[in-house]
């Protein structure tokens, strides 16, 4: 039999094209080769199998490791107790979060209520990500950055247009909004579900004019750990600030790790992992476990 | 009840008290504690009467084309560049698209950041006893169903007339406002918008001086016919 092939385009994996892929046959084997392969970007499943654990975690514990792309998206619904620990290896990451309750997507992080309920609008160890139900979504439990915003926002298509000539998730570019509505889409939630989103690693102040300054990051290596309190679809982008001053487009990559941890939710309340919590926090745990005690979670 | 007192304010004809001169399209009183609606037509000025004086007039947008495309705290501020709204700020939606503009304005100092009060987040700021009392919330979930709106629409809102600062070390908070009876506020709609409002009833902090009151919306078209 003779057929006639065209052959693989320049750079097309080795075994594509003509000699590999002319058939099902060939074009299975070819697919099937490529499992295995370990990436510097990508979702370890099962999570064992990631390269490495916090100090103190065992990788076997992991329910979630992941490096994200620069410009890329991630998402993932965890149990109450999860502690999740977000991690800029470079120095250039920007992680932008949403939470929703998984039970209950119209109830999801309220911003407005995080900064004003326990009167403080920068993001810090102790801070609780609060809905707008009076409940708490999840507590920031460490950070080793302390340059956070909750003010400002992501980015839009119409902005990083304007910006960097692109803002599509295919572009070089990708605008966190975007991404945010993608993670979003994957769980049957869509635009109307995207409230203003915190982010983490690319810190904003305010000065006492009420004007915006850009701090930037804290360099390689900073982290910070959110602890779940309530089942929650966790959206995550990984893309710049929209106020990052600089002109080209700059992003690194973020390493997400996470565990089960509801151990630490008690001595949380009882201000022994993060020391005391304000009185807004804590009636925001009360109300939460009221719910879930109610429901029979609890 | 203060809902029902009619100010000096109350008795000045719409298109005197308008910050924006035109024909007067709607000219309502807004009791105190309740909430209010209304799609302003691109071109159209609404100006908001602050009758009594600092009294909180928490307020969400949407574009009446499609009410996914709904205001956004965080796009206003980031791209004007710092916090409060005052003349000249430009209300955005999430998507960057201009809704509204302050276009005058006799304070001089509003909040975005703020957000709206609610029965349940009163539990947390004052106290499980306080989950009675009426909210900002409850107002914009019965009007905003009026307009097929749901807790999932309800996003960042603007706060007329509430003064929040933020303090070097962050802290941020509701403090005693710098409106007074009568001062005003006027924003332009960009594109036709829905306007919904709530008068706010918060009892527990100074946005409305402890004694939530009445407040007047009046539409204006400039150069226009009614």
């Amino acid at each position: 039999m003779t057929t006639t092939t065209h052959p693989a385009r320049p750079g097309s994996p080795p075994g594509a094209g003509a000699s590999g892929t002319a058939t099902t046959a060939g074009a299975k084997a070819h697919a099937r080769a490529q499992h295995g392969q370990v990436a510097g970007i990508m979702r370890h499943v099962p999570p064992a199998t990631a390269p490495d654990a916090p100090e103190g975690v065992s990788r076997e514990s992991l329910v979630w490791a992941e490096t994200v792309a620069p410009g890329g998206y991630t998402t993932a619904v965890l149990a109450r107790g999860t502690r999740v620990r977000l991690t800029d290896p470079v120095g250039h990451a920007c992680a932008h979060v949403l939470l929703h309750r998984a039970d209950a997507p119209h109830e999801r992080l309220n911003v407005a209520d995080t900064v004003k309920v326990p009167w403080q609008a920068y993001l810090g160890a102790g801070h609780p990500l609060l809905s707008g139900f009076g409940r708490v979504l999840a507590t920031v439990v460490a950070d080793t950055s302390g340059r956070h915003d909750a003010l400002t926002g992501t980015t839009t298509r119409e902005g990083n247009q304007a910006r960097y000539g692109g803002s599509a998730p295919e572009s070089a570019a990708p605008a966190g909004r975007e991404l945010l509505t993608l993670g979003a889409l994957k769980h049957g939630l869509g635009v109307r579900d995207l409230p203003p989103s915190i982010s983490f690693f690319q810190g904003v102040r305010v000065d006492p004019d009420g004007a915006f300054e850009w701090l930037g990051s804290a360099g390689p290596g900073a982290s910070v750990d959110l602890l779940l309190h309530v089942d929650a679809i966790v959206l995550l982008a990984d893309t710049a600030h929209p106020l990052d001053p600089r002109p080209g487009f700059t992003c690194s990559a973020l390493e997400v790790r996470a565990w089960p941890a509801a151990h630490e939710l008690g001595p949380l309340a009882a201000g022994e992992l993060v020391g005391p919590l304000g009185p807004e926090h804590l009636q925001a745990i009360a109300n939460t476990d009221a719910d879930l005690k109610a429901r029979g979670v609890l | 009840m203060t809902a029902t007192v009619e100010t000096a304010e109350d008795r000045v004809p719409g298109a005197t008290i308008a910050l924006v001169p035109g024909a007067v399209v709607l000219d309502e009183h807004v009791p105190a504690r309740a909430p209010w609606s209304a799609v302003v037509a691109a071109g159209d000025v609404l100006t908001i009467v602050d009758l009594a004086g600092n009294q909180a007039v928490d307020c969400l947008l949407y574009s009446a084309a499609d009410t996914a495309v709904r205001y956004s705290a965080p796009e206003t501020i980031r791209r004007q560049g710092r916090i409060r709204l005052t003349t000249g700020s430009v209300l955005r939606a999430d998507t960057g698209e201009a809704l509204m503009t302050v276009v005058a304005d006799e304070v001089g100092v509003h909040d975005t950041l703020g957000g709206a009060c609610s029965k349940e987040s009163n539990t947390l700021r004052y106290g499980q006893h306080t989950r009675a009392q009426h909210g900002c919330m409850e107002n914009f979930l019965l009007e905003g169903a009026r307009h097929g709106l749901s807790a999932r629409d309800l996003a960042s809102n603007i706060n007329w007339f509430m003064n929040v600062p933020v303090d070097p070390d962050g802290a941020l908070g509701i403090v005693d406002g710098l409106s007074a009876p009568g001062k005003r506020v006027a924003v332009r709609a960009e594109v036709d918008t829905l306007v919904l409002v709530s008068n706010c009833p918060q009892v527990n902090n100074p946005c409305n001086a402890f004694d939530p009151t009445p407040v007047r919306m009046v539409v204006t078209r400039p150069g226009g016919a009614a």
